[in-house]
């Protein structure tokens, strides 16, 4: 009988044949853990009776929701995380490289058929390189960080299929929105999902990171796109140990559901309050006023959403009456952005460019929202209360809808820029 | 004799603990804000041993273990809900928290008394019995334990690839 990609990713690890629903131990490749869930994860790890973590070269350590630290506690747990790395030998990013997601990926930590943990629930990202990639809580880190292993429910798959190309300043963000407002906040629960098609196989890997990303948004275990020559080619130089190889689902897999979307004709999408499946065309709120724009995130903090971001901006400036913040998601990022001239020309526009982090993402360090206030944001979840007051709102959408939006104070149809 | 807090479907992670608190780690300190600016009544009525009763989907969104701490925290010792979040039903099963799956949660009505019974799987409410489901065989061990953290502090190591069972 025919495997689908996570099935063979575990049957691999396992050197026999495992099926969706079987439950496994399996030994993991990777482990990260950052400032947040950190803490607890080590706590848990030491109540284990845990001593010497399994492997420190396995285990991925940063700092980016509360940096640089916000408050003394912030301050406390970041030191408590950096003498920890010290005394076990595993290496920390720090504060210096950004978003735990985007640094996972751009240092060559996740990789196809490779199995990675993180203490994060948007760890479901690395399955943009091919990984079956799944985010845990700080207990089952702490078994992680012990053993080097953990309990996985293989999940059974559902197949996204996605041909067509977008339309001009359409991409990868409205291509999720659209999947998670048709598949809902729970309709991929313990499940993979599998995105397939020519839309994906020609997607660079900028936008598989924002598909995978949002696939915990549909409740699944882990969103992963068949590795072909642009995954290995985005591994080449930060994976020298490795050489490509196929690894794709059979031909005759058993789906649990096999969902076809087509990116022809896709408009612009915007995720409303207070739930990321309650997805609208752009058009339907437009108009809508807004008193913060964020552009950044593991969602959407990357060069090529700065990228789409200026050119819709052109030489204009942004709204005086908006609070535009951009946050490039990792060091990289922000050179990339900064040496194409980039950074000056939102600046100029108006805009504050802060070092990289999470930001107003979750609503923990900066960038908060009052009561009544509308933020429009590209990051991943607009739940009451994520970026601060439970009476604020906070919609979704892509870096050139935010764009545009930030040009006018009010939700825009970025295709009506000139 | 435990009390009924009814909850909608999609209840997230943020809600139940908002994310300017993740510094703290004590259960006790994290449940002075449990819900707070989504449901205030029940971090000021809440009392041990009540049921959280929800909809579909509980603990949706972020993997934060701080939301089940919280709940604990706050004298909850079980969620009864027709669906839970995958992190969220692991985490709680984990940190001793008890989530049980009862697809006639709806019925229930917010401020009336329940009993739980486990080991027989239902709650009672109103003279009426609504079936609960086991958690899973692999994590029953865990939650007979009262966590991974019991289950696992004695173990040497573990075995890889073992207990393939559905």
């Amino acid at each position: 009988m025919g495997a689908t990609l996570v099935e063979k990713i575990f049957s691999s690890r396992c050197g026999k044949e495992i099926e969706a629903g079987d439950v496994v131990m399996a030994a993991v490749d990777r482990a990260m853990i950052h400032d947040i869930t950190g803490p607890l994860a080590v706590q848990k790890f030491r109540e284990m009776n845990g001593n010497v973590v399994f492997d420190p070269a396995r285990i991925v350590m940063l700092f980016d929701h509360q940096v640089p630290a916000d408050s003394i506690q912030a301050a406390e747990n970041q030191k408590f995380m950096r003498e920890f790395a010290l005394r076990q030998g595993i290496h920390n990013y720090d504060l210096r490289e950004g978003v735990c997601h985007q640094v996972v990926l751009e240092k060559g930590h996740a990789a196809p058929g490779e199995i990675v943990v993180g203490s994060d629930s948007h760890t479901c990202t690395y399955g943009a390189a091919g990984a079956f990639a799944t985010g845990i809580g700080s207990t089952d880190m702490g078994f992680v960080l012990r053993f080097g292993a953990l309990y996985f429910r293989v999940p059974d798959s559902i197949r996204v299929e996605v041909n067509g190309a977008f339309a001009p300043r359409v991409g990868a963000k409205d291509l999720i929105l659209d999947i998670a407002g048709s598949i809902g906040a729970d309709g991929a629960t313990y499940q993979a999902l599998e995105f397939t098609g020519e839309t994906f196989a020609s997607m660079p890997m900028p936008g598989r990171m924002t598909c995978a990303n949002m696939a915990i948004e549909m409740g699944a275990k882990a969103g992963i796109v068949p590795p072909d020559a642009i995954t290995w080619k985005y591994l080449k130089g930060r994976r020298p140990d490795l050489k490509p190889f196929a690894l794709e689902s059979d031909e005759d897999a058993t789906y649990a559901e096999w969902r076809e979307f087509d990116a022809t004709g896709l408009v612009p999408k915007v995720a409303v309050p207070h739930n990321v499946d309650n997805v609208v065309d752009v058009e339907e709120v437009a108009g809508t006023h807004i008193d913060q724009v964020f552009i950044g995130s593991c969602t959407n903090g990357r060069y090529e959403d700065f990228v789409e971001a200026a050119e819709v901006l052109g030489n204009r400036t942004f709204s005086d009456d908006v609070r535009v913040i951009l946050i490039p998601a990792s060091r990289d990022e922000y050179l990339k952005t900064l040496r194409a001239g980039l950074i000056e020309r939102f600046v100029e526009a108006g805009a504050l460019v802060e070092a990289p982090c999470c930001g107003p993402c979750m609503g923990g360090a900066f960038g908060l929202l009052a009561p009544g206030e509308v933020s429009l944001s590209t990051s991943n979840r607009n739940f009451r209360g994520r970026q601060g007051s439970t009476e604020a709102e906070v919609y979704l959408c892509s870096a050139a809808t935010a764009a545009a939006s930030a040009i006018y104070g009010e939700i825009t149809d970025p295709r009506e820029v000139e | 004799m435990m009390r009924i807090w009814k909850f909608g479907d999609d209840i997230d992670t943020d809600a139940i603990i908002p994310g300017r608190y993740l510094t703290e780690y004590d259960p006790k300190k994290l449940a002075e804000h449990v819900f707070e600016g989504t449901r205030d009544d029940f971090r000021a009525g809440v009392q041990e041993g009540d049921v959280l009763v929800a909809g579909r989907n509980f603990g949706c969104g972020s993997s934060r273990e701080h939301a089940p701490l919280a709940l604990l925290g706050a004298g909850v010792k079980v969620v009864v809900a027709e669906s839970f979040a995958r992190i969220f039903y692991r985490n709680a099963v984990n940190t001793g928290l008890l989530p049980l799956i009862c697809p006639e949660a709806g019925a229930l009505v917010e401020g009336h008394e329940a009993v739980v019974d486990i080991a027989d799987g239902y709650i009672e409410s109103d003279g009426v019995r609504h079936a609960t489901e086991a958690v899973p065989p692999f994590m029953q061990e865990i939650v007979d334990a009262g966590g991974l953290v019991e289950y696992a502090k004695n173990m040497k190591e573990v075995e890889l690839c073992t207990g393939s069972h559905r």
